[in-house]
Formats: C-alpha cells, structure tokens, sequence
C-alpha cells in the first residue's frame, strides 16, 4: 500500500474514534495519543479496527512503531503490502 | 523476606490507630503534615540521599530525585505559593501528565498548608471547570498545551481563580505566570506549617449518579492511613522498589502513587508515559521493581498480549503485586500465578474512602475473585435497609451494601460544599459505600456491582448526569440516558443513547458530530464510546429518564418493574 493510501485509512479510522480532532492539523511526528487527545482503549479500538479493515496482524510487539501519526502510516504501508 | 502482616488475626486483635500513628513523627505540639512525613523527617533520619523518585520520561530516559531533592524542590514550591498570597486552607489544583512538576506541587502545597487538588490530564473542559468551580481554585498548575487547549476559553469565568503557574513556557501567555522563573527565584528553605491533623489537605473528586461533581475532603490525619495500609496492604518494606501504575489525577495515584510510598521511604517509580505492554515489562525488569500495584484494565490488557513476554523477563526482584480499581475477575488472577509465578492481590477502597480498607495479603490465600479482607483497625460488613433501619445482611453470601464503621484517619471529612450529600452517606453508624457486595464463611468480600446508575470504566467512576448534560448542550439533541454496558477489558464503557429533535435525521455523520462534541467537553476520559440514536428514551410519569430499563434492555435482561414508565422506548 503506497504512503498516500495508508494515511488515508489512517486519518479515516481515527476520525471514527476522535472525530473532534483534524488529522491534516496535528503534529505528525507528535505523541499520537496526546495529538488525537485518545486513551488507551481508543488506541486499541484504533488497531482492531485497522486490523479488520486491512486484514493484517498488528501484533503489541509491534506498538512502539505506532506512537506518532507518520509512524503509523509508516508501518501500515509497509505492512499491507 | 518476611511479610509485614504476617499473622492477620494476630495483628488485627491487637492494632489500634493511636499505635498506627506512632510509627509517624509528628511536628511539635501535636501538628501533623503529609509533606513531612512523606520528605523532610527521612532526611533528618539521615536518608536525604536515597533515591525517592525515578522518574521515567516518554523517551524512555530518567531523573531521579533523591529524598533531599523534593525536600528541596517542595520547598521552593511552598515559597512560590506563599510569595503569590496562598494562604493554609486555599486550593491549589494540579492538571498534568505524570511529570515531576505534579509530584513537587502535590506536596509544597501540603507544606505551605494548602490544599491540594489533582486532576486527570484527560479530561475536558467541562469536567476541569467544574472541578476547580466547585474547590474555588486559587491557584493551577498546568502545561501550556494543556492550558491552551482546556482552561484559556473560560478561565475569566472562575472568580477565585488567580494565579496560572505553566511548567514548560519559556514566555508565558497573558495572565499565566512562568513555574521555573518563580521557582528559581524561590529558597530551598522551608518551615513547613503546622497544620491540625484535621485541617483539610487533599480534594479529590468522583461522581455521582446526579447533580455535579462531588469534592472529597481528606485531611492531614489521613497520613496514618496511608502509611499503614502501605505495610499491611502493600507490603511496603523500606529496600522496596515500589511502582503504583495509577495516575495522581485518581485517588489511588496519591495515596499510593505519592504518599504512601514516600512515608514508607522506599523508591517509587513513575512512568510518564500511557500503558503499553513491552514497556511496563521493561520498567519491571530493568528497574527491579519489587512490589507493584496496578488496575485489572492493564492486567487484562496484558493478558492480550500472552504470558510469552512475561516469562522472557527476569522478573525474579516482583515479590509482591496487587491491583485495584474494580473487582479483578479470577481469569486474570489465574493468569497471574501463571505468567508470574505468583498471584495478584486484589483489593477494595474508594475515594471516600482515603486508602485501602479490605485486601487480600501477602500472607492469606488468594481467593480469586475476592477483593479480600478487611484491614487492621477497619470494620467491613454486608448491610440492608429494613424498615427498623440499616442491620447486617445474615452470613454467608447475602447480598447487600458494603458498609464500614465510621472513624478511621483517611475517612473523607466531608463533600466539599454538600453537607446534605455527605449526611446522606451515614445511616444507623455506618458509612455506606453503594457497592454491592456479600460476605462468605471465611470473612471474604465479594464485589457485586454498583447500587446505583454510575459507570464504572477502567477502575474510574464516571457520572451519567456529566456525560448526559454535555450531549444535551448540542442543538440536535433533545433528550440523552447514559449507561455503561460491560466490556471484558475495562469493565464498562460509557454508551449514550440520544433521541433527536423533530426534524433531525440520524446519520452516521451526525453520531460522529455528537462524539466529538462530547469528546471535545469531557475528553477521552468520560465521553461516551458509543452513541445510539432512539427515537423516544424510556421515561417515568416525571420525565426522568429510566437509564435502568435502557441497561436491562441492552443487556437482555429481565426488565423488572416498570409500573412508573410513562413513556418507552422507540
């Protein structure tokens, strides 16, 4: 999945979690959590979420990559293929 | 090593409060204050350089604190407030992530003889407003992020409010005043004030099932309790490497995520960062912790993740692990002894409450399941309301309200401002919890559930009233009851179901519109997960919404009376 599509899904899944907070407006190098204002339970939410609509394991070995916005697009495009 | 409570029934015949207190220091003439226990008489006992907080950053990088350096840096704290006009008794509130800055003000605040009051750094604006409106907050301490975000909009609002301290702006903002100008400019010398052990010292707030938030008044004599139930509860010996998981913005993060430890003089660590499974077995291993107590929301959330990772660790200093917040159902208990090789130890208090009162120890079997046994010096039992007043259910496992004798040091002295609120939680000489709980043979208590509408998610209780009041401001909606319905890993979570003004059509963009509103006031805290919409809510003959039946309902159970509904469900 290229760069560009994975921001999308990410942006869109996110919106269904904190549709308050604008994904083109918040630091993308910043803690995801604090910039998206979400706890731990939306985070997990977050990745069920993205694991059913990607069908890819995002196993919590793997959560240090998702701790800011341009990690996680990061880790989806590689992942997804 | 040797359990401190070795012998409950043995320490139990023979405990009493007044020897409790002794195992404290004091200030001459029969004053009393937590930042001296907890700080400066360690280091007049010679500890001043024993490591009292390492603090671990997001980065992962630490500080540490030694015994003489909070010592040192509260007293620059308590100069600030006093340089700025507080006064013994005025409220200083906190709203922070676990930074060292949280823990240097909880306990100047204490020595200049104000009260401290910590807020949760997730919630909104709503919930932090009407917090400090309540105390009458004269001072706060905060980020500018936090500030800008959360308090800038309405602060003109709060009349007593009148000193903003930011911890991390190098130019503050209009009307805000720079933590680290202040505190450079302040002496490490500090005599710390001789506050009445019933002079008022910590607020800490919690829900109801209507009306605001109610403010917990705990005083300085809740010391004794704190310290003790860190031994007998905790197991806190002094070479301890202690790790509390809560945050200060809870009750649980400042009885035992600062005091407690601190009085016990042992070595607390703080995480600044959020849960997240291969970080808390790093801390665990690498910092050697060796008694820990968490929350059965990260216990489960653990579980997720497989015993695996566990036993990749050398986690062979965990001695002693204990949980809190909501019952910890016996799966996660079982899970422990296998993962761990050893068992969490559940146990049973509340905001009101002050410390912990039943508890499951080092030294008793585990009962999974069960929050355990009452503390030394603590009298439990299972109540009913019957026409001649409130008596004791009939043993074993009746089902009735968890009640405790009146008396014990962190008792709450009062809702700040609601004497009739408090009164109401007194009846025939017991403090009644509104949990529901029973009792079997051994003298175990078993957690039933809430004897009210409130929501319990993730340890913390969240108000139906707060949530339903934040969602009606929103010009779409006409009426809202708010529930929380079970979830395996936090226990409940906040579902609110809206009905919607005539004309107003419910879309998908329209729930996500209500979720980010709410989001936006409360925060992540305590806004709803979930929103439904309905067309016409279950009301009674009065209008009050039956929250109750829309739980029944969800849940698919019986609906039981429902002779006052007027109006049902569409």
């Amino acid at each position: 999945m290229n760069t560009l599509e994975a921001d999308r899904i990410l942006a869109e899944e996110l919106r269904r979690i904190a549709p308050d907070v604008d994904a083109t407006s918040v630091d993308r190098g910043g803690d995801l959590r604090e910039e998206f204002d979400i706890d731990s339970m939306d985070f997990l939410n977050l990745v069920t979420a993205l694991n059913k609509r990607l069908g890819i394991p995002i196993p919590d070995a793997d959560y240090p990559r998702l701790g800011t916005y341009a990690g996680f697009v990061a880790y989806l495009s590689e992942k997804a293929g | 090593m040797t359990a401190i409570l070795s012998d409950y029934d043995q320490v139990r015949a023979s405990f009493s409060w007044q020897a409790a207190r002794a195992e404290l220091d004091g200030l001459p003439g029969g004053a009393l204050n937590i930042a001296h226990e907890a700080l400066d008489r360690h280091v007049t006992a010679g500890k001043g350089g024993k490591v009292a907080i390492r603090w671990i950053g997001k980065d992962g990088g630490h500080r540490d604190f030694t015994y003489a350096d909070l010592s040192a840096e509260t007293n620059r704290f308590a100069n600030v407030l006093r340089s700025l006009g507080v006064a013994p008794g005025d409220r200083v509130y906190s709203l922070l992530g676990r930074v060292p800055e949280l823990y240097i003000a909880a306990l100047g605040t204490l020595k200049v003889g104000a009260v401290f009051c910590p807020m949760f750094s997730a919630f909104g604006p709503e919930p932090i407003k009407a917090r400090m409106a309540i105390g009458d907050a004269k001072v706060l301490i905060t980020s500018e992020a936090l500030y800008r975000r959360k308090v800038a909009d309405w602060r003109g609002e709060l009349p007593h409010l009148a000193h903003i301290l930011i911890i991390d702006a190098d130019v503050p903002t209009e009307g805000t005043r720079s933590l680290s100008d202040l505190m450079r400019a302040a002496s490490s010398e500090f005599a710390i004030v001789r506050t009445r052990p019933e002079d008022m010292a910590l607020l800490h707030f919690t829900s109801g099932t209507t009306g605001r938030p109610k403010g917990a008044v705990h005083v300085h004599e809740a010391v004794v309790a704190h310290h003790i139930t860190g031994r007998y509860a905790l197991d806190l010996h002094e070479d301890d490497i202690f790790w509390c998981t809560a945050d200060p913005g809870w009750v649980t993060g400042t009885s035992y995520g600062i005091i407690a430890p601190l009085t016990n003089a042992v070595t607390m660590i703080v995480d600044e960062a959020e849960f997240d499974a291969e970080r808390w077995y790093g801390i665990l291993e690498r910092e050697r912790v060796s008694v820990w107590y968490t929350a059965p929301t990260a216990i489960r959330m653990l579980m997720k993740a497989g015993a695996a990772p566990v036993r990749s660790r050398n986690l062979s200093q965990l001695r002693f692990m204990a949980s809190v917040g909501e019952p910890l159902n016996p799966e996660a208990v079982m899970w422990g002894a296998e993962a761990f090789g050893k068992p969490f130890h559940d146990n049973w208090w509340q905001t009101e409450t002050g410390g912990i009162m039943i508890a499951n120890y080092a030294c008793m079997d585990v009962k999974p399941g069960s929050m355990g046994k009452p503390l030394p010096g603590i009298t439990a039992a299972i109540v009913e309301k019957t026409e001649v007043g409130v008596v004791e259910a009939p043993r074993p496992m009746t089902i009735g309200q968890l009640a405790l004798r009146p008396g014990w040091p962190s008792m709450m002295r009062g809702y700040l401002h609601e004497q009739e609120r408090y009164e109401k939680c007194f009846v025939g000489g017991w403090y009644l919890s509104g949990d529901l709980a029973m009792q079997d043979e051994d003298g175990y208590f078993w957690f039933v559930g809430r004897d009210d509408d409130v929501i319990k998610s993730a340890g913390h209780l969240i108000g139906p009233f707060e949530v339903e009041s934040a969602l009606m401001e929103h010009p779409a909606v006409a009426e809202v009851g708010v529930i929380g319905v079970p979830d395996e890993t936090v226990g409940e979570v906040v579902k609110a179901f809206v009905a919607l003004k005539p004309g107003i059509t419910a879309t998908d963009e329209l729930n996500l519109e209500l979720l980010g509103h709410a989001r936006k006031r409360l925060g992540p805290a305590v806004a709803p997960k979930q929103i439904a919409f309905r067309q016409n809510l279950p009301k009674t003959r009065s209008g009050k919404i039956m929250r109750r039946l829309l739980k029944a309902r969800e849940l698919g159970l019986p609906e039981g009376d429902i002779s006052t509904l007027e109006s049902d469900e569409r």
